[in-house]
Formats: structure tokens, sequence, C-alpha cells
């Protein structure tokens, strides 16, 4: 009985794709082929030959690499960018060619019956050369205008991908789609090899690209399903971005750590916890980028780390309004505890920005991070990108149980929501507003805890003002309502205590 | 004339490699008696030869010399069409017009 189950189980090859083993599960079905369906321009070569790369570099599998549209001295050259010297592999007998692209001025006359016996047996050639576990094919679309019999093409290519699976060999086999939703493939190559597909695509909404894959079915194996964005960066190749593949089990800790202003630490019933995501919101110019700030400066006391990446200042700009608050970023990124990244939203897409703000907390290690601000990126993204940008990021940093303060900036000046707030309000522990309040042809500034997630807080709208040391919280606003709501109504003293003696 | 140097690409000894043998000797003897060498080769004994002429259909025969280079994929059972692709027009052929062939 045991053994029967491990003769119906299917194994997975992980093909060291940063987050598609995650998104599959383990990785591609082991012994079988995979149909990956894509429009041009849509990473389609790139998957193809990083899944032999990943499995050169990172397991020192061997892989043949058959191609029917570009030279391999054309997919040579082009890799280099991506990181990988394929011309070193193939030295060490690491890597092999199977060039099927079509010979320049050739012009072959048919007469009679063929099939693609010799292509089979460059195939079987090539792997058993270098003990091969991985094949890529791409793209299977050429051979099939350059032999007039569409049938008898799909007939051999499934006679190759019967032959990978008795080598035992993982196979990857490439197609082109004419559009991003339709039909899998052209010429019905997904009837081959339907065991497995994956669809890549490059969507163009609102005048912005976003690629996604999606593991369309992989049989008798699971996968994750769904859509899933990713990018191709320059020395790593693919990265996707598994959203639902994050699991919700990091642990949470009551210890507690200051928010860099004992009066705001009083209102949030002792200070932040240790590793929560805190999202400040407010109207622009009102104090956000003060708080976080001091929520840096706080770092030292602690002997901890902060990073700060700035998306609305520069690096500049940010340090000289630093120094108006008594904060020098310049002297505590000398010593080595902060880091300040300042980038332009427009700089890259959103998975570019999250995989740069990943790597810079993978290897600087800060104890708070601060986002400044998240809604400066909802303009280089969709509102389906966005949304999956921040439950990425704020995943991201829950899983290194450190603390994360977001920023977002309300489009009204006096109160409102962003779009920001919306996505992110369920997912922070804490969210703190700041507002401005105009009161007798004056503005003033109102700051509340509006949430703070299994702890004790003081619920009132208190008054703060900004000075060459920081910020300064006073008395809370007892005779004004409707601040929340942008439009404050002065109460009279005597009417606050009517009120109060009502509810005693 | 120059000399036809051909090669031949078949896979194993199954029954379109022999028919594409015996087809291209009963042409090459019937209009090129004498003025052929032809050279068969076995991908699956020798693949890499295969490789370095990047063929992927057999059978598929090669012609060299004379220029230019050509090939034709199939068991050559059209006859018509292999004398095209050899450059080998019809009208060559001795036996007179093709009506009174056939």
């Amino acid at each position: 009985m045991k053994n029967l189950k491990n003769q119906i189980g299917i194994e997975k090859v992980e093909t060291g794709i940063e987050g598609f083993d995650l998104i599959s599960e383990g990785g591609l079905p082991k012994g079988r082929t995979t149909l990956i369906a894509g429009t041009s321009g849509s990473a389609k070569t790139v998957f193809a030959v990083q899944f032999l790369s990943e499995g050169i570099i990172k397991k020192d599998e061997p892989g043949v690499f058959v191609t029917f549209e570009e030279p391999p001295d054309d997919i040579r050259k082009n890799v280099i960018s991506l990181g990988w010297d394929v011309a070193k592999w193939e030295q060490e007998g690491k890597w092999a060619f199977v060039d099927a692209s079509p010979v320049i001025g050739e012009n072959s006359v048919i007469s009679g019956e063929y099939d693609l016996g010799a292509l089979l047996a460059r195939i079987e050639h090539a792997v058993n050369k270098i003990n091969a576990t991985r094949i890529s094919m791409d793209s299977i679309g050429s051979i099939f205008s350059r032999f007039n019999d569409p049938g008898l093409v799909r007939n051999e290519l499934f006679k190759i991908a019967s032959v990978v699976k008795q080598m035992g060999a993982t196979a990857i086999i490439t197609a082109e789609r004419t559009e991003e939703y339709g039909d899998i493939a052209r010429f019905g190559i997904e009837e081959f090899v339907a065991d497995n597909v994956i669809i890549l695509r490059n969507v163009l909404e609102s005048e912005k690209r976003r690629r996604t894959m999606e593991i369309l079915k992989f049989r008798g194996t699971s996968h994750q399903k769904g859509e899933y964005p990713f990018t191709v960066i320059k020395n790593t190749g693919i990265i996707a971005i598994p959203l639902s593949g994050i699991e919700l089990k990091q642990r949470s800790s009551t210890v507690r750590i200051s928010s860099g202003n004992a009066e705001l630490d009083r209102m949030c019933g002792g200070g932040f916890f240790r590793d929560s995501i805190i999202l400040v919101s407010g109207a622009t110019g009102c104090g956000k980028t003060m708080l976080s700030a001091e929520f840096a400066k706080d770092a030292i006391k602690n002997e901890q780390r902060a990073v700060i990446f700035a998306f609305e200042e520069s690096r500049e700009q940010l340090f000289r309004n630093a120094i108006g608050w008594g904060i020098d970023f310049e002297q505590m990124e000398a010593d080595g505890i902060l880091k300040v990244v300042c980038r332009y939203p427009e700089a890259e897409g959103l998975e570019d920005h999250l995989i740069i703000i990943k790597r810079v907390i993978k290897d600087f290690k800060p104890h708070r991070i601060v986002v400044d601000s998240l809604s400066a990126l909802e303009r280089v993204s969709t509102v389906k990108g966005f949304r999956e940008f921040v439950i990425a990021l704020t995943s991201f940093i829950k899983h290194q149980e450190v603390a994360g303060l977001l920023t977002s900036t309300t489009g009204d000046l006096m109160g409102g929501t962003s779009v920001t707030d919306a996505h992110i309000s369920t997912i922070t522990d804490t969210i703190i507003l700041l507002r401005y309040v105009e009161m007798f042809g004056e503005m003033r500034r109102g700051i509340t805890a509006l949430k703070m997630r299994g702890s004790m807080h003081n619920k009132d709208i208190r008054e703060f003002n900004i000075d060459d040391k920081g910020m300064h919280i006073g008395k809370s606003f007892t005779n004004v309502t409707g601040i929340l709501s942008g439009h404050p109504v002065f109460t009279s003293t005597e009417e606050v205590d009517r009120m109060t003696s009502l509810f005693k | 004339m120059n000399k036809f140097q051909l090669r031949l690409y078949v896979t194993g000894k199954t029954p379109k490699s022999e028919r594409a043998i015996a087809n291209l000797k009963r042409i090459c003897e019937r209009d090129l008696s004498g003025l052929y060498e032809l050279r068969i080769i076995d991908v699956l004994e020798n693949p890499q030869l295969a490789e370095d002429e990047k063929i992927l259909a057999t059978p598929t025969l090669i012609k060299d010399l004379p220029p230019p280079l050509k090939r034709i994929i199939g068991d050559l059972s059209n006859s018509e069409k292999v004398l095209l692709g050899l450059d080998l027009s019809p009208i060559l052929d001795s036996d007179g017009p093709k009506e009174d062939t056939q």
C-alpha cells in the first residue's frame, strides 16, 4: 500500500526561480513537460533560460536548451545582463544547446513523408552527453511555420514530450499566444502537453505594463491559483511576488518600543508594539515626515538600526528638514544606525520598488522601517497592482518581526481618507491620524490614535505643535466636534459639560 | 558537368528511411549516372553530425555541390520535386515530355 502511494504522488523539482516555487508549491512537476504560454515580450525565453540557469547555479543540475527561434549566440549574449554565463557552462559540460533555429537562406523543398526524428535524436544525444535533468524548448511556435503540416508537427512534438518523460527529465516548452486573455496557445499545442500549463502575461493597463504569471493547471498536484505579479531584473532574472503564498504565521510580541515621542507613547498605551505595522495618515504638511523622523531617531537610544524609504523628498531636502526638528540624519548614517533610501516613485515599476525595499531590509537588517510615503507609490501603478504591493510589503515587514511605520497622504486637507488607507487599514496594527483643525481663522493640528490593536489607548483628539525640538502634543480638543470628518464645529464649554453629564 | 555531392540523413532503418534511400538511388541512377557521390548518414548513430548541420526532419537530403546548397525534406517520393530541388529541371529529363512518361 505504501509503495502504491509512492508511485502515485507527483514529485516536484524546485526551479530556483524566486517566488515561483512558492506559487507552484514546490516547483515544476518532476519528469513532466510544462507548457509556458505567453504573448511576445512576456519573458518566456527568460523563464526558459532561468529554469536551466538556476538548476546549474543552485543544484548543479545540467540542462539542455533547445532553441527554435533565436540562434544560440543571441541567447548567450542576451542573458549575460541577467547574470548568466552560458558559454562558461557549456565549456563545463553543464549546458548544451540543440540549435533548431532557422538556417538563414535555407529554402527547403518538401518531397514526400518525413518526421522530426533527427530533432528527437539530437535532443536525446544532448541529454545523454551531459546527463541533463532539465530541458527547455523555446519557442515552439516557429517550427509550425517551417513545416507544411501542423498535424504532423504536433504529433512529433508529442513524441518528443513522451521521450523526455521516459528519460526522466523535467521539461518546459514555451509557446506564443496572440492575446493576453484567450486561447492558451496557437496551433493547439496545449493538447499534447496539457498536463501542466503556466501563462505569463504582460498586460497594458492604464498605460502601465504589468507582468503576471498564472499556473493554469498542474495535473495531479496542487498549486496556488490566480495571477501573481512578477518582474524581470538585472543580474537576477524573474522574481515572482507571491501574495497568498505568504502565511500569516508571524509571532506577535508584547514588547513595546517608543514612537520617539513620550506623549504619543502614552496615547498608545505605552508605545508601539515591536513587530507591528503603524499607519500615519494625514494631509500634506501636517507632520507625517516629522513623526517618522522622530520614530527613526529613537532607534539610537535603543541601539537599534532604522531605514527610511523616502519617495516624496530628495535626500538633501529630507536631511535639511530633519535638522530643523533637531535630528541629524547625516551623523546617524555615518554611525551606521540609519540608512536613507530616496527614490522617485516613477523610477521603477512597483514590483521593482518592492524588490529593492526587500533587498535593503535583508542587507541592513533594521529594527525600524519607515516608508514615507506609501501613497506616493499609488500613482505609478494600477489600483490592483498597488493593493498587491501593499499586502506584499506589509507581510514582508511583519515576517521580519520589526516595526514598520508607513505614512499616507490624504487628498483632502481637512479630513477624508486615501486609497492607501483603504488598502492597508485592516492590515495595520496601529493607525495614527494627523488632521488640520480650522478654529477661529487659524489652522491648528490634531493627532489621535484611531486604532491600537491589542492595547488600551487614549481616544482623545489632541492638539500638537511642531518646533525646532520636534513635536509637542498638548491638550485635547474637548470642545470641538467633527474634526475627523473635516467639519470642525466649536461647542461651548457649557454644552460639553451638559453632554458629559447626560451619560453619567 | 560537375559531380553532384549529396548527403542523405535518415533515422535508423524505418520504412521511411528505406523508401528515401531507394527513391534517391533510383533518381540518381536515372538522371545522374556516374555523376554523383552519395553519403548516407544515420542520425541515430551519428547525432552530432545532425547537430552540426542543424537537421530537424528526416529524411533530409543535402546537395553540397554544385552550388547553391539545397535541402530536400521527405522520403523523396515526388521525383519531380526532387529534381527541382537539385536544380535539375524536369526538361532535362531525357525521356521527353512529361505527358508521355506518365
